[in-house]
């Protein structure tokens, strides 16, 4: 990186670390930072979105509606994050296979499933085997993308369902007696009212997100932790040019760091929000 | 989402069109955490003895390779989903593991596993032995009257002796040498034990074509006597050779 950095023995201890933490791995990892805030970023609006189809789900008077709502919401809720990571990933991957395998592949005779194996034909893999590396990186994500908004989806959708029934009854009564549809009263009075009864549970899912995110490690795809695990483990003066020894330790400290200082933001950003939307507002907590 | 992963997907479509054919480019699986054998650089890439070698036979099988790094624990199981189609990760070839996958021909003799501890005279038949899961030398040592103390990285084994968790570490001699000499407090002890059929690569039992090209590659390779220089320049002068 430095132009100083060609003999890392020879340096002093500043220059030294200046060099260490440029390295072409080191990039990774910070890269890698990037990763977990693209991963919140995408997946805070999606699950939001997903919560608040399965709350209006759960609302429905139509009963297969939200009989659908209510299993989705009440199953995913019920399994272990890291069950449900383990398990959903690699069936969506492999009902997507299968799929795309029926329709590339109709005249494929071998079985597909080999013992261990789940072999659809070449020309079905998603991602291709002979695509770019990054496809295959990208997928993936973009995979772990869509289970933590199903995950986190089902609880905001429980947190949205609470809402929801939290506004007061008067308001929609009042509403109905203005004349307006259930559709109207529900986007116009329902909807724009809930945000702040709301507001307690998706902050607290905010920051159950945020700490979730080490749980893409489990999915194989190479976030912070696994970079602080492999960059901390001991280096060998053989083999690297900046060999040092299990600073594991230092590393995962600095993870805390960064988790702390990460939720503290968010919870100022919060309260703001709280303060905001209560303005007005005639209950505990509010401005009143 | 859903729209993304459906471009995503059509966008594989796209380029399968364009490259027909099974093995375009072959995906060579690795943990990345196993030296001399293979492991990250400072610049991030793979590196070490098996990337000198599977790239050489890439090159002499005429084959496009490209280097992913995988999880030990869960290596097997994404070559037999198809995420890669080659283990070449310091494997050694054993029965158990040659009922799911197939073996290359070996590419590193057969040789011995030691003991690695913080002084003489630890209690090697019943102590408390670290060694990596899913090994030849978990293996081994759950046949033992020693405890055994297992962990999914190899760093940790002897990070568990330092700790003092572990009485001594099981690994490759070859692995643990190099932290031997360079650590002031870890030392080689006990007697070698000669354990598994070598090193090959791991290949799905389907895929008997790429196994074929990747036996032809190494067998030019010990003909020629270049894998036997890149065991001496990685493994050292007392490296057995083909």
């Amino acid at each position: 990186m430095f132009s100083f950095c060609t003999e890392p023995d020879a340096l002093g201890a500043f220059q030294w670390f200046a060099c260490y933490f440029t390295t072409g791995v080191h990039l990774n990892l910070y890269w890698s930072l990037g990763t977990v805030l693209i991963l919140l970023a995408i997946t805070a609006p999606v699950s939001l979105a997903f919560g608040f189809l399965g709350a209006m789900a759960s609302r429905s008077r139509i009963l297969p509606l939200s009989l659908l709502g209510k299993t989705y919401t009440s199953m995913v809720r019920g399994v272990p994050d890291i069950v449900f990571f383990l398990f959903f990933v690699i069936a969506l991957d492999q009902a997507l296979e299968w799929t795309k395998h029926q329709i590339v592949c109709p005249d494929w005779t071998e079985p597909i499933r080999q013992g261990a194996n789940f072999l659809v034909c070449p020309e079905a893999k998603i991602p291709l085997g002979a695509s770019p590396q990054v496809v295959h990186e990208i997928y993936g994500f973009f995979v772990a993308v869509f289970t933590f908004s199903i995950v986190f989806g089902a609880f905001a959708a429980n947190v949205l369902y609470g809402a929801m029934r939290a506004v007061p009854r008067a308001q929609m009564e009042t509403a109905e007696a203005y004349g307006m549809t259930p559709r109207q009263s529900f986007w116009r009075i329902l909807v724009p009212q809930m945000w702040i009864y709301a507001l307690p549970g998706l902050s607290n899912l905010w920051m159950i997100l945020i700490k979730a995110t080490p749980l893409l490690f489990i999915l194989g795809i190479e976030d912070i932790v696994y970079w602080a695990r492999e960059l901390g483990s001991s280096k060998s003066a053989r083999f690297f040019d900046y060999p040092h020894g299990d600073w594991r330790l230092w590393y995962f400290l600095g993870l805390l760091v960064f988790y702390l200082a990460f939720t503290r933001v968010s919870e100022i950003a919060l309260d703001r929000i709280t303060k905001r939307l209560s303005h007005g507002q005639n209950f505990a907590g509010g401005g009143a | 989402m859903k729209k993304l992963l459906l471009t995503a997907a059509a966008a594989a479509v796209a380029a399968s069109a364009a490259l027909a054919g099974s093995h375009s480019v072959v995906r060579m699986g690795t943990e990345g955490a196993y030296p001399p054998y293979n492991f990250i650089n400072d610049s991030g890439e793979v590196d070490g003895f098996e990337r000198e070698v599977g790239d050489e036979l890439c090159a002499r099988a005429e084959l496009t390779c490209e280097w992913v790094t995988n999880d030990w624990d869960s290596i097997i199981p994404n070559l037999t989903s198809g995420n890669y189609d080659t283990i070449i990760a310091g494997m050694s070839i054993t029965d158990e593991r040659d009922e799911v996958i197939d073996f290359t021909q070996d590419y590193y003799p057969a040789t011995a596993s030691r003991y690695m501890a913080m002084s003489e005279g630890v209690d090697l038949e019943g102590g408390v032995i670290a060694a990596q899961s899913n090994t030849i030398q978990s293996a081994y040592i759950a046949e033992t009257g020693a405890v055994l103390l297992e962990f999914a990285t190899p760093d940790e084994t002897i990070a568990a002796v330092l700790n003092g968790e572990a009485d001594a570490v099981f690994a490759d001699a070859d692995f643990l040498l190099p932290k031997a000499e360079e650590s002031g407090d870890l030392m080689l002890v006990g007697e070698p034990v000669p354990l598994g059929g070598g090193v090959g690569m791991g290949i799905r039992e389907t895929d008997g074509e790429l196994k074929a090209k990747f036996d032809a590659a190494i067998t030019s390779m010990k003909e020629d006597g270049t894998l036997n220089e890149l065991l001496i320049k990685w493994f050292g002068d007392d490296q057995p050779t083909y």
